[in-house]
């Protein structure tokens, strides 16, 4: 086995595990608070990624007709701290349409079934989509990434920038998650999961609960979609109306591996499918033929439906407890 | 007896399937309707001017084709419980069951050149055996319900929106199957052509009942090829409906619906849960594969991609929208989802036809469509360009999407539970309970 390449696979998929992590974060905030599997997060993420590129490649406000004024001196790639400051922009815009979308969408659903509320989501994925893709045509959307595809070479071994990058990201999305948590709003957020009247008659704010979770987690899907967006990821510094519209999907093994709701399993589930996808996909290569091309996009699935076969509620995830 | 319907004196009556006389008298003008829809349709045709007119045969009969996967859907979620969102893989294995047994060929080797076919330079071949429709439809159903049973001990264990999820899984897995057997599925894009809708005894020339050219049936009536083939397929519907009807009241549809009332409860009463639950999945994947093999054959040529999440989540739409998991809710479900964007095309295109007019409908047609730069509609009547105003092809994927959650936040039993308040409100008329 070549070192070279195997250093170059490792730090491939821990970049995407990254990725994976990022978006799974999302799906399991929003369904510890409010109980909700989101399946618009593939359309709410791409719908970030495209404010992104608004802001930063078309230097304008989303729905505005004044330019962006966060955006950098015309006409030359922005730098890295105008990039940074336009994705925190994005984010900021991208929880307010979680904000938005819970108000209209989810807030009149509280207490009706776990399937009507997956069945909302999956209405609003296939409403959002449309715009996303008519927005952003066949050759897809820049996102001005400062460092393009720019790569370190470590020993011979090239680590692209875009992979370290997204790992900070990952990093500082799991530390929010992870101080979120223990803040007040996490307790209250893990109260309302586990029972919501209790935590209604302990004096907790549930529907400021679901507000929240919901603009963290679109917020999260958005930085997910961003930051798959980077050059040597498959969509080439662009928002791709290929591959963003089933990111999410992608990410549905994750969570599923490492159980709906347990944050800790997302982080593990992300690390091991992107390790199961990354690696087969460069280490089985030479059974192309047989496997067909692009086989490595479905070993998650595959992965998933063992899992679920051995542990229906995945490695992490609480038992639902029936009673007759 | 006349005057009060809901009186039930025998089982009999409770579980007859038309168990009412307006039941009876719906279902009539329903079919008294798809006959006049058929023969050049009168009733809509007498108005051409607006924008119902024209023929309505070819959406109808998609419509039918996959009306009868909806069936089958309405029986593993309706009655049983179980979510699925892979509907679309089990239609289409049996779509490509289909078109390996029937498709163009003439034994085991056969596999027609692929460009032969199609015009388009590929090496793979496309395989088929040429065998009639009597094998090939049942073949169909058969398949995928044996790729259902294969698939039920994962989809037994799981539960809930673990199963949707996994059921998800399938969806990809088999998008991926597409891309990767080009030999049954064809080129990714465009696909392949699948075996005429013929009633032929084995390989001869005439076929016993010809459906794809205009003629004299039966010596009887005088009728075009769409018209037979939507004859063809409305009472192959009418068979599936009454046998989905009759699984539904017989023993094996009680337990399923025991099944979803409470799982633990029905187990207790000796409903064994694994079992039907497996029944439960094979009989929707049957219904699933004929309904894709039809819908497949109708339309003559599919692409891989067209067995995608969209069509599951259609079937999700007809099941929320006909309300309440019944075999008449999935009838009205169907008409009301898989017309509705052929409604809003024709009225595009007819408010398209107003523009130039006057009056107030003119200046509605303006102000919803853009025609040329500096105008501000939201739909643009050009396919496929990029920008602000999105063709009508993309608003349909946003109506569709926007009914699914009006729906569910509004009127979770569909449009069942809107008949049902609005028949409650006559039975106590002029009271308001």
């Amino acid at each position: 086995m070549d070192v070279t390449t195997f250093i170059q696979t490792l730090v491939k998929a821990l970049a995407l595990g990254a990725v994976y992590i990022m978006m799974g974060l999302g799906f399991v905030i929003i369904f510890k608070g409010t109980q909700v599997l989101n399946f618009a997060a593939s359309a709410l993420s791409m719908a970030g990624a495209m404010f992104m590129s608004i802001l930063i490649a078309d230097r304008g406000l989303p729905f505005l007709p004044f330019g962006n004024p966060l955006a950098g001196p015309e006409g030359e790639t922005p730098s890295i701290g105008v990039w940074l400051s336009n994705l925190i922009f994005t984010l900021i815009i991208a929880a307010i349409l979680g904000l938005v979308v819970e108000r209209l969408t989810i807030r009149p659903m509280i207490g009706q079934p776990l399937f009507a509320m997956a069945v909302i989501t999956l209405g609003l994925e296939f409403a959002i989509r449309p715009f996303n893709i008519d927005a952003t045509a066949l050759e897809g959307r820049s996102l001005g990434v400062p460092w393009g595809a720019e790569a370190w070479t470590v020993a011979d071994a090239l680590i692209p920038k875009s992979y370290v990058a997204a790992a900070i990201m990952a990093l500082i999305a799991g530390l929010v998650v992870f101080f979120f948590y223990r803040s007040r709003f996490g307790v209250a957020m893990r109260a309302v999961a586990f029972d919501q009247e209790a935590a209604m008659a302990q004096g907790i704010n549930v529907g400021r609960v679901f507000a929240i979770a919901w603009a963290l987690g679109v917020a999260l899907a958005a930085l997910a979609g961003i930051a798959y967006g980077m050059a040597p990821f498959p969509p080439g510094g662009s928002v791709s109306q290929e591959i963003h519209p089933v990111l999410a999907f992608r990410v549905l093994p994750v969570i599923v591996l490492g159980g709906l709701d347990s944050v800790i399993g997302v982080i593990y589930g992300g690390v091991m499918i992107a390790l199961a996808e990354v690696f087969a996909g460069q280490y089985l290569s030479q059974y192309n033929s047989i496997l067909g091309s692009g086989y490595s996009t479905i070993v998650p699935y595959l992965v998933m439906l063992i899992v679920l076969v051995v542990r229906p509620y995945g490695l992490f995830g609480t038992p639902e407890i029936r009673r007759v | 007896m006349f005057r009060r319907p809901l009186l039930r004196t025998a089982y009999e009556q409770d579980a007859a399937i038309l168990p009412t006389y307006f039941q009876k008298v719906a279902m009539a003008l329903l079919l008294l309707a798809t006959v006049l829809t058929a023969l050049g349709a009168p009733v809509l045709g007498a108005i051409p001017e607006f924008f119902l007119g024209g023929t309505w045969l070819n959406p109808v009969t998609n419509m039918i084709t996959l009306g009868i996967a909806a069936l089958g859907f309405t029986i593993l979620v309706g009655v049983t419980g179980q979510v699925s969102i892979g509907h679309a893989f089990f239609m289409g294995v049996g779509a490509y069951m289909a078109v390996a047994l029937g498709g163009p060929g003439d034994g085991v080797t056969a596999c027609v050149p692929f460009h032969e076919e199609l015009g388009v330079l590929d090496q793979a071949g496309v395989c088929g055996l040429g065998l009639p429709m009597w094998i090939w439809l049942p073949a169909a159903g058969v398949a995928a319900a044996l790729v259902g049973m294969l698939v039920s001990p994962a989809a037994v264990r799981v539960r809930g929106l673990y199963l949707a999820i996994a059921t998800i899984g399938l969806v990809f897995i088999g998008l991926h199957l597409g891309r990767m057997l080009p030999e049954f599925a064809g080129d990714f894009e465009s696909g392949r052509t699948w075996p005429e809708l013929q009633l032929r005894f084995w390989k001869e020339e005439t076929p016993l009942v010809d459906m794809t050219s205009d003629g004299t049936w039966f010596g009887l009536i005088h009728l075009s090829e769409e018209q037979k083939q939507f004859f063809f397929l409305t009472a192959l519907f009418i068979l599936f409906a009454i046998a989905a009807k009759n699984i539904i009241r017989s023993r094996t549809g009680r337990a399923l619906a025991a099944i979803r009332d409470r799982d633990i409860a029905a187990e207790v009463m000796g409903v064994p849960e694994q079992k039907y639950k497996r029944i439960g999945f094979a009989i929707s994947s049957f219904y699933a594969g004929i309904g894709g093999a039809l819908f497949a054959s109708y339309n003559g040529r599919v692409a891989p991609v067209q067995w995608s999440l969209f069509l599951s989540v259609d079937f999700i739409a007809i099941l929320l929208i006909g309300g309440a998991g019944t075999i008449a809710g999935t009838i009205l479900g169907t008409i009301f989802v898989e017309l509705t964007p052929e409604v809003v095309k024709r009225f595009t295109e007819w408010l398209g036809d107003q523009v130039a007019g006057e009056g107030i409908v003119a200046s509605f047609a303006n102000l919803m469509l853009t025609s040329g730069s500096g105008d501000f509609g939201p739909i643009s009547l050009t396919p496929a360009s990029p920008g602000w105003p999105m063709s009508v092809f993309l608003w349909n994927f946003v109506i569709f999407g926007v009914l699914i959650v009006l729906f569910m936040i509004f009127e979770p039993l569909g449009l069942f539970g809107i008949w049902i308040r609005i028949r409650n409100y006559w039975k106590g008329w002029p009271f308001s309970y």
